[in-house]
């Protein structure tokens, strides 16, 4: 059969089509995004009545997917690493709860943080948890794992953590796709109406559940076709490869011929007979993991008894993702002399686009906040995170989603006044609007501007769920009408905007100026849709 | 059979249709290949690179290792320069020669040209000028740029051709063979000035 040319995310997507799924939840976040795109566009998904619409965040998202597991119907929730903090109140207790239909929750590393603010392992979160974890090392196990997730969640009655990283998921190989497809469930209530009432008393009966179904994980990884033990004939040293770091460790030997034993690790809990064998036949052991050193610490201990190498002795760095030379040269391998970078090669780093409506917000603001001293402007998560550099350095701060409204009440409370948010249009509805209700339940000084793109533009301008809703839920929340302002961010406006901006950070109370006009890179994108469509038309 | 490239470009050049076609070709001959690209926060105006890997054995790695790229292929060319370290030894670095500038420091044209052709094996070309002028579309850059990468490429040229076909497809036959004009215009020039 023909193969399917994929990226790793994608193949996740066609993999839970294929499987059986029901419906996927998301908040778009690098490197995930694309699972829950390549769904929405999928013409299966859509004949499949598979739901795929965007979540306001990934607590809503990952809750909705658990009401899909509950009716008995096989639901995933995608979100990037940092999402899972955002939705961990619903993980953690998905865990004790269990799962009905299966439930597949795949959350994306990103390892040296290429377009993200921490490189957090969420095998850490998985193991918190105590939820089985699949790891896939390449997009073609990517791809029948999303199958088998569903399975497994279901024989184990549990939610399953997928964990990828940014290397897997941003890279494309051919995938050969199953021949028969798996029918979705019909709808079918937990035959225990209290499976998912956690009230003390029935929590702690789910929670010793969980704690004896342990076992039961644990021997589902040490069958499982995606962990592995390779004989080999140097016992010198044996390696512990888990997910992607499998394939920096084979790509040092392209003939296959790897001297020391080796253990495969892309499904956990780790698998223990594998480990017992491997550290008792070998002198020492390495190990290789894409992320934070989780199974290294676990076998080396804090009395680092056991001969252990890895991220923590420093054989591979302690940061930062791997690499196929990095990997080589913990191996011993000599690396081939290479160029290097000529000094007059600039940086490039990402900016604004040409034409970008937080351009305007950013250089009418700039000018205000001078006239009362810098430093009192907090942002948030998008585009406009980029206002953090040059030309404009406009922003003192960028934590996690919503941050920017409750730190600016904060730091008001502190009496750092005026202070200023700075936040986009889907970062508000995602996580702002309850900071902002707390900011006017006291009537905290604080101006918070919206700058209002229309889409959620950082990840390539899926729907914002703000949009044409931003008013509304101000007016709701009790932002008073004559401190509510929506302009145009254009540079003929630049007095007009300065006025605005400086009469209400005059103002010893809470407003919201919401200057609004669409992504141009969006706007661009709509066109060619609309001029595509009336072509069909005529 | 293997070649592993670095593509490099500036986020909103288009160099994953490059990606694309060459992946297409690659899979439709049962080929293995594995491509990893640059998506997010740096598509703004920054820089961004693709790993692209063909072999007619299975690939490991979706990044290819420091000194182990046969070719750099880049439609900017100080782009080109920023991953020599990938560069292997008697590797080629194919750019282009017209320069995208949106930083302040850029370097002058003058030495920018000269550190190129200080390296041992590289073509540098005019792509968007061939495009323009000798294929009739400056969009069609990027594929003069792999004809240019193509003498260098160990995959039959017909290959490439047909991945130029499936992808461009369903756009019509009027894009297809500008595209295919485009790749023989840089094949030629590479040929002449390799």
């Amino acid at each position: 059969m023909q193969k399917s040319l994929l990226l790793g995310v994608e193949a996740i997507a066609q993999g839970a089509i294929d499987g059986g799924m029901s419906g996927v939840y998301a908040y778009p976040g690098t490197p995930s995004t694309e699972i829950t795109e390549y769904i929405q566009h999928s013409k299966q998904a859509r004949e499949l009545n598979i739901h795929s619409d965007w979540a306001a965040n990934e607590k809503t998202a990952m809750e909705s997917a658990l009401g899909m597991s509950y009716a008995g119907k096989r639901a995933m929730v995608c979100m990037k690493h940092v999402g899972l903090n955002v939705a961990a109140d619903c993980f953690m207790n998905a865990a004790i709860t269990g799962a009905n239909g299966g439930m597949l929750i795949v959350v994306a590393d990103d390892p040296s943080m290429h377009s993200s603010q921490n490189e957090q392992d969420s095998r850490v979160y998985g193991k918190f948890a105590m939820m089985p974890i699949l790891e896939p090392s390449n997009q073609q196990e990517a791809y029948d794992m999303s199958r088998f997730g569903f399975e497994l969640s279901e024989a184990c009655e549990i939610p399953v953590l997928m964990r990828i990283t940014t290397r897997l998921a941003h890279s494309r190989a051919g995938i050969a796709r199953a021949t028969t497809l798996t029918a979705q469930n019909k709808l079918k209530l937990p035959e225990d109406k209290l499976q998912f009432v956690l009230l003390p008393g029935i929590a702690r009966k789910r929670y010793k559940m969980l704690l004896s179904n342990q076992e039961k994980f644990e021997a589902a990884s040490e069958d499982s076709a995606f962990n592995s033990y390779t004989k080999g004939t140097d016992k010198s040293m044996g390696i512990i490869a888990c997910g992607l770091g499998y394939n920096y460790l084979m790509e040092n030997y392209p003939n296959g011929d790897c001297p020391y034993p080796v253990v495969k690790i892309s499904q956990y809990p780790i698998p223990r007979t594998m480990i017992h064998k491997i550290t008792s036949e070998c002198d020492k052991v390495m190990v290789l993991e894409e992320g934070y050193p989780v199974i290294e610490e676990l076998l080396k201990g804090y009395l680092e008894k056991e001969s252990v190498v890895g991220r923590l002795d420093g054989t591979l760095s302690r940061d930062g993702e791997l690499t196929p030379d990095m990997v080589g040269r913990a191996l011993g391998f000599k690396i081939e002399e290479s160029l290097e970078i000529p000094s007059i090669v600039a940086a490039r780093p990402p900016a604004l686009c040409v034409g970008c409506s937080h351009i305007d917000v950013y250089k009418a603001l700039n000018e205000v906040i001078a006239e009362y001293g810098s430093g009192r402007v907090f942002a948030d998560i998008g585009c406009y995170t980029l206002g953090a550099l040059p030309p404009f350095n406009a922003i003192n701060s960028c934590v996690d989603m919503g941050a920017s409204i409750t730190m600016a009440k904060g730091a008001a409370d502190a009496g750092l006044i005026p202070s200023v948010a700075v936040i986009g249009d889907s970062t508000f509805t995602h996580s702002g609007m309850t900071g902002l209700l707390d900011a006017i339940n006291e009537k905290t000084p604080i101006t918070v501007i919206i700058s209002d793109n229309e889409s959620i533009s950082m990840t390539g301008g899926q729907k914002s769920s703000a949009k044409g809703k931003l008013e509304a839920i101000c007016e709701g929340l009790g932002v008073e009408k004559e401190h509510l302002h929506v302009l145009l961010p254009v540079p003929k406006k630049h007095e007009e905007i300065k006025d605005i901006f400086r009469k209400e950070i005059e103002y010893k109370g809470v407003s919201v100026i919401i200057p609004r006009r669409i992504c141009v890179q969006k706007n661009i994108r709509d066109q060619k849709i609309k001029k595509a469509r009336a072509a069909a038309k005529a | 059979m293997k070649t592993d490239m670095v593509i490099a470009g500036v986020g909103g050049q288009g160099i994953l249709s490059i990606a694309a076609a060459l992946g297409s070709a690659a899979l439709d001959n049962d080929l293995y290949m594995k491509q990893a690209e640059t998506h997010g926060m740096s598509q703004r105006g920054g820089d961004v690179q693709s790993f692209m890997r063909i072999s007619d054995k299975p690939i490991y790695s979706d990044l290819i290792p420091k000194g182990g790229a046969d070719i750099i292929l880049s439609v900017e060319p100080m782009e080109a320069l920023r991953y020599l370290p990938y560069l292997k030894k008697g590797g080629y670095v194919v750019t282009n020669s017209t320069p995208f500038i949106n930083i302040n420091d850029y370097p002058e044209q003058e030495e920018l040209e000269a550190t190129i052709k200080a390296l041992p094996n590289y073509v540098l070309i005019d792509a968007d000028r061939i495009a323009k002028d000798e294929v009739g579309s400056a969009r069609a850059f990027n594929f003069v740029m792999l004809g240019a990468a193509s003498p260098f490429i160990d995959v039959p040229f017909e290959y490439l051709e047909e991945g130029i076909r499936k992808i461009f497809g369903r756009k019509g036959e009027d894009v297809v063979e500008m595209n295919i004009k485009a790749l023989h215009a840089g094949r030629k020039f590479s040929e002449e000035n390799r």
